[in-house]
């Protein structure tokens, strides 16, 4: 063994009271750390989750046509009022090269085209607004996972079928198997069955979303053959402004991102996480003070131990590292009890508040990587903190502390 | 004659910055292997003060520390370390064991210090340390729960755990009673009898000093007498 990990071992063994003080310390922080990290990543993946549930990533549309002024600027003012067109749901040209494009895409997972537009859904007299999209359904659920958020039937749009959103279905008082009118301001109308029920967690779209082969929405929208909208999946949740911006320049489309698309979340996300780690950055700040002055106070206890080892060959070096060690042990064994305390507070926390539909209200992510973080910062919290102290031992004069005892 | 273990050269130490105390004044010494000898004076004559610069745990204002061959004046903290863990032993008054470990641990960490980790062979040459001393049977005992004589017995046996060319002493038996002070006094003269290993002890004892080779005595940092002695026993 060497010497300086057996000597810190044997201080450590010897001075209990204090070893128990700052290890205590270290793992109350980490478990704190671990805790808190948990519980806001946990949360923040549960809401985009739940955004992200109905929502593709990146929307690729066709730019709203600009209004021009039939009248060229001149030197007279003129009072003038634009007035924006009523505009038509309109495709994407070419569609089928641009969808080609974007899958080829760096970051692309998956892309789907999508016909959509503004319908309403009728059964006997009972007419609803609805959200009308049509969808070539196995590169949809490649984008949107509607498939796992079926509550009833089949995900299936062949022919006349549709999927509806619960609440639709409850409004419209039909189940699967139950015919549906869908009727278009273009004045086209067909008969759907509903071949499936979904609930992605959001009422508006459990409401108001009615899906249909992109065919048949084809025909009811007008649109003979073409699409209005590209939908994306992303590799990177988190780098999906970038790959919209990226993309927009690409096909010359108006690119949104969800990022774009819900900005309130954003900056509330931001928020959390700004909170955060502020909180454990106080909290490592606290665990280093805590570190750093019983250790403080042991190096002064053992002022005579370091001259006696100096006197007889420790170099200043070796004694350095003997404190050096003893921090980074403290910090070492605080990561592994503080991870286990702090695991297993998340996973009560998990497991025991609930909300009445039995989903946990706090739910958590325990991954490796925050394991390994939080291990990383004691280590190196227990290090720093040892500094000082192991700088202010090296530096003891053996004469002296020999002299005065 | 045997070599040199030891030269001063004009050895002075001053203490103080603003005030300066001059504590040394030049002294020059040699002490050669094998040789016993007593370093004796009144309390503030600059016995410790010597005895620390001889065992460089200090440095000198001026002059030359010459040990084992080497001058030490350039040598840095660590070098010091070094030349001090290979070539000198300490015996201290209030014997300065670590009470964290057993007596065998204490006489292993000059060792393990030396070679920067433990080896296998250290614990038996420890063990066979601590069975010269007498204390073959308190191998693991913790240090706290050995008598004071006891104790100085393991820091006798620490001090010669790297074989070292010269032991200092500091009133090795100041803090004992006069059959356990015999008892020491006895033990290092066997170990510089049978291993030839150089003494330099501090004693306020008469007694003790009589049965050295050489007397060298110290006033007011000055060396005012260096006699050979006509031993009267072991």
């Amino acid at each position: 063994m060497p010497f300086e990990l057996f000597v810190a071992l044997r201080f450590l063994r010897e001075g209990r009271a204090q070893t128990a003080l700052i290890l205590a310390g270290t793992t109350v922080g980490v478990a704190v750390i671990l805790f808190l990290s948990a519980l806001i990543s946990g949360l923040q993946a549960t809401l985009i989750d739940q955004t992200l549930s109905s929502q593709a990533h990146v929307m690729l549309k066709r730019p709203e046509r600009e209004v021009r002024l039939l009248q060229p600027p001149g030197p007279e003012a003129v009072v003038a009022r634009v007035e924006k067109a009523p505009e038509r749901e309109r495709s994407i040209e070419q569609w089928q090269q641009v969808l080609a494009a974007v899958r080829q895409r760096d970051g692309v997972v998956a892309a789907t085209p999508t016909a959509a537009g503004s319908a309403f859904a009728s059964r006997g007299e009972l007419v609803k607004s609805v959200a009308l999209r049509g969808i070539e359904p196995e590169s949809f659920d490649q984008v949107v996972k509607l498939s796992t958020k079926l509550t009833a039937g089949a995900f299936r749009v062949e022919g006349s079928e549709a999927l509806l959103g619960v609440v639709l279905a409850h409004d419209l008082g039909v189940s699967v198997g139950d015919k549906v009118r869908l009727t278009t301001p273009q004045g086209r109308a067909d008969v759907f069955t509903v071949a499936g029920l979904f609930d992605v967690g959001n009422r508006d779209v459990n409401q108001r979303w009615v899906l249909v082969s992109l065919r048949q929405a084809q025909t009811l929208l007008d649109l003979a053959g073409g699409i209005t909208t590209v939908e994306v999946k992303a590799s990177d949740v988190f780098g999906a402004e970038a790959l919209a911006q990226e993309l927009g320049a690409l096909t010359g489309l108006t690119a949104d991102s969800w990022m774009k698309l819900n900005q309130q979340l954003l900056s509330g996300l931001q928020a959390q996480s700004s909170s955060s780690i502020m909180i454990q950055t106080f909290v490592i700040i606290a665990v280093a003070l805590g570190i750093a002055s019983v250790l403080g106070v042991s190096v002064i206890q053992k002022s005579r131990a370091i001259g006696i080892l100096k006197a007889t060959g420790t170099t200043t070096s070796a004694v350095m590292r003997i404190f050096l060690i003893e921090g980074a042990i403290v910090g070492l064994v605080g990561s592994v009890l503080g991870a286990g305390i702090g695991a297993a507070l998340a996973t009560f926390f998990q497991r025991a508040v609930k909300n009445p539909y039995g989903d946990s209200l706090f739910p958590v992510a325990l991954t490796p990587r925050l394991f390994l973080t939080a291990s990383a910062v004691a280590l190196v919290t227990g290090l720093l903190s040892a500094w000082w102290p192991a700088r202010h031992a090296a530096r003891l004069d053996p004469a002296t502390v020999i002299r005065n005892g | 004659m045997a070599e040199p273990v030891l030269q001063l050269e004009g050895v002075v130490k001053d203490y103080g910055a603003a005030v300066r105390t001059r504590v040394l004044h030049g002294l020059d010494l040699t002490v050669r292997a094998g040789e016993f000898t007593a370093l004796i004076g009144p309390s503030g004559s600059g016995k410790s003060t010597l005895l620390n610069l001889i065992g460089l745990l200090d440095r000198p204002t001026a002059g030359r520390v010459v040990l084992a061959g080497q001058d030490t004046g350039a040598l840095d903290d660590d070098g010091l370390t070094g030349c001090r863990g290979r070539t000198v032993g300490f015996v201290f008054q209030f014997h300065h064991l670590l009470p964290e470990f057993s007596a065998i641990e204490n006489v292993m960490i000059p060792m393990m210090a030396a070679r920067g980790r433990s080896a296998p062979d250290m614990p038996e040459c420890a063990g066979h340390l601590l069975g010269q001393v007498g204390l073959g049977g308190f191998l693991h005992r913790k240090v706290t729960l050995l008598s004071g004589g006891q104790q100085q017995r393991v820091a006798i046996a620490r001090a010669l755990a790297m074989a070292p060319r010269m032991v200092l002493a500091d009133e090795p038996t100041g803090n004992l009673d006069t059959h356990s002070a015999d008892e020491i006094f006895t033990l290092l003269r066997q170990f510089n009898v049978k291993a030839g290993t150089t003494f330099l002890v501090v004693t306020h004892d008469p007694r003790l000093a009589a049965r050295c080779d050489r007397i060298v005595e110290l006033v007011d940092g000055r060396i005012v007498s260096d006699r050979p002695n006509r031993r009267e026993g072991p």
